[in-house]
């Protein structure tokens, strides 16, 4: 009998890194995947917006003859009460939304991660003088703030970004505090302390990078809110001055005519709707894929 | 408990001195001439001097931050730029409409979003749980200005059954305006409902009430239901206390005579006494809308109310003990 020769068993198991494992559960996560695909059409709408139409025949030029038109072919979303194509102001309005609220987030998270990191590390007064000045402006609406600092600076794109920045500092501060705090007794940090590594390196090098995951779920929510924070402000009449077709402001110009041509205001606040509702998709996947203990 | 409620109370100090230092000084390092303000459009420079003096606008502004903080000790919150009014008449005045629509809405949110959060929890990853997250997540997506304007379209405009706007018509003005903010809350709510009953349901103290023969009901209302109650408390008191100073949208989109549309007016109207004002007021209205949360989380929960009493207890024993504990 021929002795069956044993072959040497072979398994390579390939070890995935952080982000393909994320997006390996999240490509799973059907609802993500959708709210993904959605905002990617809407980004590359809203870039394509700059090629099709001229922003100011098509988006800000009045053509009076053609106003208050129904929903058709020729005019996907009507006409508003100036004639101008509801449809065109809301691609290219998506720019405003969508840069508004990137920006302010980006700059809240820059500022909020570093004071919440450091109030987190060092503790004592530090964490004490940033914690009450988070929990200061905690205790009043976000909302309010923004109202408060865009009437008071002037309404300008820089002002609505300072003003809806500061909501999401205080955000970021206390996710990015609470992370540290966990991480500041944990093995890699003593070691990093002991073979010399300055303070601010440890942060900026190991606590940050392994405190991302909460931070990636909230820029994403965040961006949502901070959308519509930004289109409440316009629809307030202090948000991107006029004639700029933001989504706020076209809603609070279809109010006066809400009688005679409803549409005006239901297309922008679709939008709205519909694009807070991708982020919000693609955000509650993403905390499902960076933590799967948390899918319930 | 009424030691923690009194130094609960005493925290509002800070909050308060630290709100309006920056309101007072935003106010007026960026705001127009309080002096022309008052004195009108029309006024001849002699008259606008005269105001600046009478009013002590000519001196620096931590002087006037400090005799406006001494006004604050004695309960005086100044007269108001634009309308000469009392801030805090001005503000009482305005109290009511907010609280009827936080807590109609609040109620309404509440009356919708405990069943419809247990119901999906109770029937996790069926098609039932999957209608109430997607009611859930519409919600939270929804801008609820927009929400507004849609409901004033279809109930009042197409429908006739509500009034659009104002106060005028009792519970028939509230109904769109609690509804429009009571979905948005609904939504957080029934969001944490769910993931709180679902953290709940998988306990082992829920497997032996079952096993004890418990009908269903029994099990989810008795014993799932109490011990699920605090995060859910969490986030109505939260909620409350927005809705309590952030409804301008809605303030603004149904023409509601509340704090948020008159903090709004003052800011534009460069009104320092009455903004600052309406927002110290508005802050102890937050402090004391989470006291009230603090407090019914020992109405609910035993092992909060035990903390409470083992404080009070501690307090009284020895007076320099701290109180490192926390809730």
């Amino acid at each position: 009998m021929e002795a069956v020769k044993a072959k040497p068993m072979k398994k390579v198991y390939k070890s995935r890194s952080f982000a393909a494992e994320t997006w390996r559960r999240l490509k799973k996560n059907k609802g993500a995947i959708i709210g993904l695909i959605f905002l990617s059409i809407l980004v590359t709408l809203a870039i394509g917006s700059g090629f099709f139409y001229n922003y100011n025949t098509n988006i800000i030029g009045q053509n009076i003859t053609d106003r208050f038109q129904l929903p058709s072919l020729q005019h996907w979303f009507g006409t508003d009460q100036v004639g101008r194509d509801i449809f065109a102001r809301i691609l290219y309005g998506a720019r405003y939304s969508l840069i508004i609220s990137v920006g302010s987030v980006f700059i809240g998270l820059v500022i909020g991660v570093i004071l919440g990191a450091f109030a987190g590390f060092y503790g004592g007064i530090i964490d004490a003088i940033i914690m009450r000045l988070t929990d200061v402006l905690y205790a009043v609406p976000n909302i309010m703030i923004a109202v408060v600092i865009v009437s008071l600076l002037g309404t300008s794109a820089v002002n609505l970004l300072i003003a809806l920045a500061i909501p999401a500092a205080t955000n970021f501060a206390r996710i990015a505090r609470a992370s540290v705090m966990t991480l500041r007794g944990q093995e890699f940090v003593e070691s990093a302390y002991a073979i010399g590594m300055p303070s601010w390196k440890i942060i900026v090098k190991h606590i940050i990078p392994n405190s991302l995951s909460p931070i990636i779920v909230q820029i994403t929510l965040l961006i949502g809110t901070t959308i519509i924070a930004a289109s409440s402000l316009s629809f307030l009449g202090i948000g991107i001055p006029v004639p700029a077709p933001e989504w706020g402001a076209m809603l609070s110009d279809g109010r006066a005519y809400m009688r005679s041509a409803g549409y005006i205001s239901v297309f922008p606040g679709l939008a709205i709707m519909a694009t807070v509702l991708g982020l919000n998709l693609l955000g509650d996947g993403l905390r499902d894929s960076l933590d799967p203990k948390l899918k319930k | 408990m009424i030691s923690y409620i009194i130094k609960r109370l005493f925290q509002i100090i800070p909050a308060i001195l630290i709100t309006s230092f920056i309101i007072y000084f935003a106010m007026n390092l960026t705001g127009g001439d309080p002096a022309m303000i008052i004195a009108g459009d029309k006024a001849s420079k002699e008259r606008i001097e005269e105001v600046r003096v009478q009013y002590g606008f000519d001196k620096p502004v931590l002087v006037q931050y400090l005799k406006y903080m001494g006004g604050l000790l004695k309960g005086d919150l100044g007269i108001s730029y634009v309308t000469n009014k009392d801030v805090f008449k001005s503000f009482m005045e305005r109290l009511p409409a907010t609280l009827e629509l936080s807590f109609a809405s609040v109620l309404l949110a509440v009356l919708i979003s405990l069943p419809l959060g247990i119901y999906t929890a109770i029937n996790q990853n069926t098609w039932k749980d999957n209608t109430g997250m997607a009611f859930a997540l519409f919600g939270v997506s929804m801008p609820n200005f927009w929400l507004g304007l849609m409901l004033i379209l279809l109930f009042s405009q197409q429908l006739g059954w509500f009034p659009s706007s104002g106060r005028r018509n009792g519970i028939a003005s509230l109904v769109l305006p609690a509804v429009t903010v009571g979905l948005g809350l609904a939504a957080l709510i029934t969001r944490t409902t769910r993931s709180s009953m679902l953290d709940v349901i998988r306990q082992d103290y829920m497997r032996t009430a079952r096993a004890k023969g418990a009908s269903n009901q029994n099990v989810i209302i008795k014993h799932a239901l109490p011990n699920a109650l605090i995060p859910i408390i969490t986030v109505i008191g939260l909620q409350l206390s927005n809705v309590l100073t952030g409804s301008v949208l809605v303030e603004t989109v149904f023409a509601w005579p509340g704090v948020g549309r008159l903090v709004f007016d003052s800011i534009s109207k460069r009104d320092t006494p009455m903004v600052t004002g309406a927002i110290i007021l508005c802050s102890i209205l937050m402090v004391l809308a989470n006291l009230v949360v603090d407090v019914v989380y020992a109405f609910f929960d035993p092992r909060i109310k035990a903390q409470y009493m083992k404080k009070g207890r501690k307090h009284g024993s020895s007076k320099s003990e701290t109180h490192e504990e926390s809730l």
